[in-house]
């Protein structure tokens, strides 16, 4: 590992003051996942500013009826709040299926959302990789690449983004805060990840410096009947093969709202908005939910072999819709 | 806060690490985790290394209280913390309700992922002490209230920590046997949770 510099942060303003936008300086968190890739020399920070200690610990209710999550709220801590479990039980479910009690209780929101992808490309500094070392290749898309990307994917990189947590926010619409040394600053989470392309080393919207304060959940009253059902090789911590986050309204037999994410297809969340454009207004059978699983899946451009992610997402979404149809019904 | 001006780039602090009660200082390496400190500096070594990347849970320790693992926690950054180690969980010559179980109901075999089971154990009991669901509870909402200590439950709890001998029946066992013996525990949950856990 690097050798490096340590400092601790104590206010938001001093820590974006510390990181002064040095590409060569990264926040700490929980470190997760930021010591175990300085282990590996994926990452090579000559500075580490440790934020675990702002006062960014809290969730809250906004006025309008949403949440407020800060930054350094730990996964276990957001899991087990009352007001998530109750507003949007599909974050929470989403929390406890990833990673361990250990690691949930070290991860933080912020970092959760900044991690990187479990490629075994990226994570293997012997080998190329567009998003570790830009122009140098991706042997993933004639390799290993079984639970890579169907979706949005590129030439360039088919990595999939490992959160089960940003999926629950993205059903949810959730928008990140930040702060950099010009102020602060928001983006919603449906814009947070950028596009692939042939800029797969790009990954997020942040401006260079920008700390993540936290995350608005705005009120989604459909999100109080929500699930995330998460599709792994063993039966607990492991990372996703494919994930659904999902919320259903149903009234007299008719969808009225419906809010559908997927985890592991891409590079980033995926918000299934051509699923919930089906879903809306469609009488609430299983024929509907397997119609607007194949309109997302309409841009699916698998792999060699990751051409089972297609039904696999296509028996999710019309298993958990089924599922959270009868839960409406009683 | 240090000032922001530049200044002399440091990779090496004398830090003091709160342990099982106890202040040691010294000087580290940056670059230490704390679960080098633990065993290379301060010969605590009832915290075992196993994979040193977050997947065993052999390193696990309590950090305020909460279960983490030392392999992926930078000993400078446990500065502050309240670390409790598999050293500092029984109360003199008393063990701790998980390490008798551990003992009673034969929850190990070699022993090398045992410190690391029991302090996840000691965490695990109590975030479901305070109410906190898994990924396999049915209704997370708060109102279906805590879900019972079932075998299942304590699978998903731990899945954490890995055991090569594989004595995953008996820690298991030994889980629900430390806590329906919990004071808050037992008694709340004896008649639907501790008798389905060992069943």
């Amino acid at each position: 590992m690097r050798e490096f510099d340590y400092q601790r942060a104590h206010d938001v303003a001093g820590a974006v003051a510390l990181l002064g936008a040095d590409p060569d300086t990264r926040y700490l968190g929980g470190g997760t996942n930021l010591v175990d890739l300085m282990k590996t020399g994926v990452e090579r920070p000559a500075r580490l500013v440790d934020i675990r200690e702002l006062p960014l610990d809290e969730i809250g209710t906004t006025p309008e009826g949403g949440l407020r999550i800060g930054a350094t709220v730990t996964n276990g801590g957001l899991a087990a709040h009352p007001e998530v479990r109750r507003r949007y039980p599909a974050l929470a479910q989403a929390v406890l299926a990833g990673a361990s009690g250990q690691l949930r209780n070290m991860a933080t929101v912020g970092g959760n959302l900044l991690q990187r992808t479990r490629c075994g490309y990226f994570t293997d500094v012997t080998q190329p990789c567009n998003k570790r070392v830009p122009g140098s290749g991706c042997p993933a898309i004639q390799g290993e690449h079984h639970n890579h990307a169907i979706l949005g994917a590129s030439d360039h990189c088919v990595a999939v983004h490992p959160s089960d947590m940003a999926v629950a926010l993205t059903a949810f619409d959730a928008v990140v805060r930040f702060e950099t040394a010009d102020g602060p600053g928001q983006v919603p989470l449906a814009d947070f990840y950028l596009p692939v392309g042939d800029t797969p080393h790009r990954e997020t919207a942040l401006p260079p410096g920008a700390l993540i304060t936290g995350v608005t959940l705005p009120p989604a009253p459909v999100a109080a009947r929500s699930r995330y059902r998460k599709v792994r090789e063993r039966a607990s911590y492991a990372f996703a093969i494919g994930s659904l986050a999902a919320a259903l309204d149903v009234r007299d037999g008719v969808v009225r709202d419906a809010r559908l994410a997927l985890g592991a297809v891409a590079s980033r969340p995926w918000r299934a908005v051509a699923a919930e454009r089906v879903l809306t207004g469609a009488p609430a059978t299983a024929e509907t939910y397997a119609a607007a699983a194949d309109a997302e899946l309409a841009a699916a451009r698998p792999l060699p072999h990751n051409g089972y992610k297609v039904d696999l997402v296509r028996n999710l979404v019309v298993a958990v819709l089924t599922e959270l149809a009868e839960e409406t019904a009683r | 806060m240090r000032k922001k001006q530049p200044m002399a780039s440091s990779t090496s602090s004398v830090i003091t690490l709160k342990i099982n009660g106890e202040k040691y200082t010294l000087p580290v390496d940056h670059r230490t985790t704390l679960l080098d400190a633990l065993r290379e500096r301060l010969d605590l070594t009832g915290t075992k290394k196993g994979c040193d990347q977050g997947q065993c849970g052999a390193c696990t320790v309590l950090l305020d209280g909460r279960r983490s693992v030392a392999c992926l926690q930078l000993a400078v950054a446990a500065e502050g913390r309240e670390i409790t180690t598999i050293e500092g969980v029984a109360d003199g010559d008393r063990l701790h309700p998980v390490q008798q179980a551990f003992l009673d109901l034969d929850g190990f075999q070699c022993g090398y992922c045992t410190p690391g089971q029991i302090c996840s154990a000691i965490g695990m009991i109590e975030e479901h002490a305070a109410g906190w669901p898994s990924a396999v509870t049915e209704d997370v909402r708060p109102e279906a209230g805590p879900p019972p200590l079932t075998a299942e439950e304590i699978r998903e709890r731990m899945s954490g920590n890995l055991c090569r001998c594989a004595a995953y029946v008996s820690i298991v066992d030994a889980v629900a046997r430390a806590a329906e013996a919990r004071p808050d525990e037992g008694h709340a949950h004896s008649a639907t949770g501790a008798e389905e856990a060992v069943a």
